[in-house]
């Protein structure tokens, strides 16, 4: 807890660069349109005014610099304007409206969520295969090392179009995406943490006569319990961080991806803002949760987290 | 006079920890003199403040009360006098460096002229018995040679005070005779100041001219027993009547330490 | 009918060769180590030709491997040029901003204990956060050359590196910092002969998973606006044209790319950390 303080001070120094950052990233665009509304700006020529940097162009009209916070259009909203923004679009509309955050955030955590489980899963029992199979060890664990290396997620958003023209569309697709991404990472952290038992452990159990089934029981699967955790909360998002970048040019018309990439278009840079820190702040709350439980399990199985 | 200079100079020192539960005195009125050139031995139960007594004279702790002088001076200016080598408990020594490297990291840090280096690093080798090992990285060596290395790097910079930590304190018996041998030659080559703390009583009585018995809660001196024995020292003479003798007043000392707690 | 038979039978083939090899008395060498994933490998390619050609699969779908392979010989000046914008100029200088901006951050933060407590946790925080949505906004800030493509990616990389980084930095022992003290060490003393050294694993911890992360920013940034070179753009025009074949050529730079960036800085990890329990 004694952290609390530190973290709110990197946190105010963070939001003090943003608030200052501000003011010449939109000098600009607030200066051409105070003349166009017929204010008299310095330097008074367009050109003249793009040889200058956004700081000087402040310091000569600094009866602009409270402008530069409210533009509608700004290249850098100010926190206060997204702040409102979200405010606005979390909570203000309906959730069943096309313009409500909670709305587009479902359709993005929904597939997230499926897919993260399938992954998973589907990782554990992999994990098991190739801790038990020394084939399985030796051709497959080599691959999944490496397909960690490998940017599959940059090829998310063709996934959803080949799966498209195919006539899958929906959840699946997205679910399918989110599952490989968080698939990896559930292996390799599994297949350490079922590894993890020392060779005293075992033996010990060997000394008992304990069948393979008890030893996986008992002994490789409580053990692999904190690396599980360390792996789903890189897998939880991984899987939202694929979600989104699937959504983003694909032409998908709903979910935190896609209000990105409107905003964006349609020149409405507070949607982008407020649908990125939107999904900031749901990974943040999906991690969040996994150590939660993982604080939970470990201290009811008796390993002390961390 | 010819009486030796005082080294070490405590005069009524107390170290108390703040915990949790409570202070903790690690250290309550210790009073002590070690003079140059003397080997001291400190012993006594587990937790009666030998480590936190070393760690106040490397300046690694700071005292609660009372006066300490090193050489004359405070901890503080010793230690920025590169007075002393310490040797810890393990060898800690760093893994990304060979054994030549890590003796060579005071001589870096304190700036000593490159072209020395070499000559220094097969010296103090030479004095450890471990000539021919400055390449070997120390996950190469047992643990009797890595602790052999953490001594040689603490007599890298020709410093005149040793501290040493229970340095064998981890070591079988063969080995540890051996470097208790090795030890006591090394100081009477030398003639350097140590201090030493250890948990065996054969040990420090085979060592010391100076033994310090210690007893806990809160951590004070109870005894100081001035060895008779010569300065040398065959390993046999730990049968003589002399030696049993002192080690008997050691074990008096600690056995009363503990009566009255 | 006949490929599908035989991609069965390749498949049960490679499978017992692995078999044999995996459970057979050589199997702790080497090049048998080396050679069984690669088996692996070459058979589900194998078998995804058979496959392909057997179930006359629509290559708008699915390319045939040889197909991706004669693009890879045919169109090699075009993915060249590909791999030097995207690679070379938006993921390799990204990354080395982004990690020398971290590195310089670290080392302020770890001057202050009140700061370390305070990065760490945000920081660790941003790492987690689906930063490559900033793409768009670098793209409109920047333009739509290699400079905002560097500038997500080293926003991408910054977070991993620097939790690493400062995480790595606190991570000496108290026995080796009292040695340091009593040798009346400087600050700097200690970093460069002590702290760094010991961080060396945590740090590459963090340069590894930035090579990924590089790419990842690198290709996805071009999806926003690209000059008409580059592995995204291709991949993206090439998929209006229906050229899949094209696609899976990029995504095998990529795949080559990635893994060698990867492969790079193991190679270095190994070199600099060799005396690290894990590398012996
Ligand atoms: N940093 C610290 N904070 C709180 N208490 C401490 C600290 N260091 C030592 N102590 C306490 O001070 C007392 C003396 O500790 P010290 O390490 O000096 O004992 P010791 O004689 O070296 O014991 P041992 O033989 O086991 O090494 C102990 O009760 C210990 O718990
Ligand atoms: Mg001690």
């Amino acid at each position: 807890m004694k952290s609390v303080l530190p973290v709110l001070t990197v946190i105010a120094a963070i939001l003090g660069i943003w608030l200052l950052a501000v003011i010449p990233m939109n000098m600009h665009l607030v200066a051409d349109q105070a003349q166009r509304d017929g204010a008299v700006v310095q330097p008074e020529t367009p050109a003249a005014r793009q040889g200058l940097s956004g700081a000087a162009l402040a310091v000569r009209n600094p009866a602009l610099i409270p402008l530069t916070y409210s533009f509608k259009r700004p290249r850098l909203p100010s926190p206060q304007q997204v702040a409102g923004e979200m405010y606005e679009t979390i909570f203000a509309k309906k959730i069943t409206s096309k313009r409500s955050l909670v709305y587009h955030g479902w359709v993005t955590l929904a597939p997230t969520l499926l897919g993260f489980a399938i992954g998973t899963g589907l990782g554990i029992l992999l994990a098991v295969g190739i801790v038990y199979s020394r084939v399985m060890d030796r051709s497959v664990m080599p691959w999944a090392i490496v397909s960690q290396t490998i940017p599959i997620l940059a090829l998310a958003p063709m996934v959803i179009v080949v799966m498209g023209s195919m006539g899958i569309q929906g959840l699946f697709p997205k679910s399918l995406i989110a599952a490989y991404l968080s698939f990896f990472p559930v292996v390799v952290g599994m297949v350490k943490g079922l590894r993890s038992p020392s060779a005293m452990q075992l033996d010990l159990l060997r000394t008992y006569n304990a069948t393979g089934s008890q030893g996986f029981w008992t002994l490789r699967l409580p053990a692999s319990a904190p690396y599980l955790f360390a792996s789903l909360k890189i897998g939880v998002s991984a899987s939202l961080v694929g979600t989104i970048v699937a959504e983003l040019p694909t032409g998908a018309r709903a979910g935190f991806g896609a209000r990105m990439l409107v905003g964006d278009q349609y020149g409405q840079p507070l949607v982008s803002w407020a649908a990125l820190f939107a999904a900031a702040l749901t990974a943040a709350a999906l991690v969040g949760l996994f150590s939660a439980i993982e604080r939970i399990t470990l201290r009811r199985m008796g390993m002390a987290a961390a | 006079m010819s009486e030796p200079q005082s080294v070490i100079s405590a005069r009524n020192l107390d170290l108390t920890f703040q915990t949790n539960d409570g202070p903790v005195h690690a250290l309550k009125g210790v009073d002590l003199d070690i003079r140059q050139g003397e080997f001291v031995s400190f012993i006594g139960p587990s937790g009666c403040g030998k480590t936190t007594f070393l760690r106040v004279m490397a300046d690694l702790e700071q005292p609660t009360g009372g006066e300490i002088t090193v050489n004359g001076v405070s901890p503080r200016e010793a230690r920025e006098a590169r007075a002393y080598g310490y040797v810890f408990q393990a060898a800690g020594l760093y893994p990304w460096r060979t054994i030549g490297g890590n003796i060579r990291l005071p001589l870096e840090i304190m700036g000593v002229p490159k072209a020395e280096h070499a000559e220094r690093v097969a010296r103090v080798l030479e004095l450890v018995e471990l000539a021919g090992f400055e390449k070997k990285f120390p996950w190469q060596l047992s643990g009797g040679m890595q602790q052999r290395a953490s001594i040689a790097r603490a007599l890298s910079f020709n410093a005149d005070l040793l501290l040493m930590d229970e340095p064998f304190g981890a070591l079988d018996e063969i080995v540890r005779d051996h470097l208790n041998e090795q030890l006591l030659k090394l100081w009477d080559r030398t003639g350097k100041t140590i201090a030493f703390v250890t948990h065996s009583i054969p040990e420090a009585v085979y060592l010391s001219t100076k033994i310090v018995v210690m007893s806990p809660r809160p951590g004070r001196i109870t005894d100081v027993i001035e060895s008779p024995l010569p300065k040398e020292r065959p390993l046999e003479i730990r049968e003589s009547a002399e030696f049993l003798e002192i080690a008997h007043r050691v074990r008096e000392g600690l056995r009363a330490g503990h009566a009255d707690d | 009918m006949m490929y599908i038979i035989a991609a069965v039978l390749i498949w049960v083939a490679g499978w017992w060769l692995n078999v044999r090899l995996a459970n057979g008395a050589t199997s702790d060498r080497m090049a048998v180590k080396f050679m069984i994933p690669a088996i692996f490998g070459l058979t589900i390619v194998i078998v995804w030709e058979l496959l392909v050609r057997g179930f006359e699969v629509n290559p708008v779908i699915l390319p045939a491997p040889s197909s991706v392979l004669l693009r890879l010989v045919d169109e090699g000046p075009i993915l060249w040029a590909d791999f030097r914008q995207t690679i070379l100029k938006g993921a390799v200088s990204g990354y080395v901003i982004g990690t020398v901006a971290a590195f310089v951050v670290a080392i302020i933060a770890d001057r202050s204990d009140f700061l370390t407590r305070g990065i760490l946790p945000v920081g660790s925080f941003m790492a987690a956060l689906p930063i490559v949505g900033t793409a768009p906004i670098f793209v409109k800030w920047l333009g739509s050359d290699w400079e905002s493509k560097a500038a997500v990616v080293a926003v991408m990389v910054f977070f991993p590196i620097l939790v690493n980084t400062v995480a790595g930095l606190k991570d000496t022992s108290g026995m080796q910092r009292d040695l340091m003290r009593t040798y009346a060490a400087g600050y700097w003393q200690t970093l460069f002969k002590l702290r760094l050294p010991s961080a060396a694993p945590f740090i590459f911890n963090g340069l590894k998973i930035g090579t990924t992360l590089a790419l990842i920013g690198a290709i996805v940034a071009e999806f926003f606006g690209s000059p008409t070179v580059g592995m995204g753009f291709r991949i993206s025009t090439s998929f209006g044209q229906l050229a899949l074949d094209m696609v899976w050529a990029e995504i095998v730079v990529a795949a080559l790319a990635g893994s060698a960036f990867y492969g790079a800085m193991t190679w270095m990890e190994k070199r600099v950390t060799f005396w690290h329990p894990s590398q012996r």
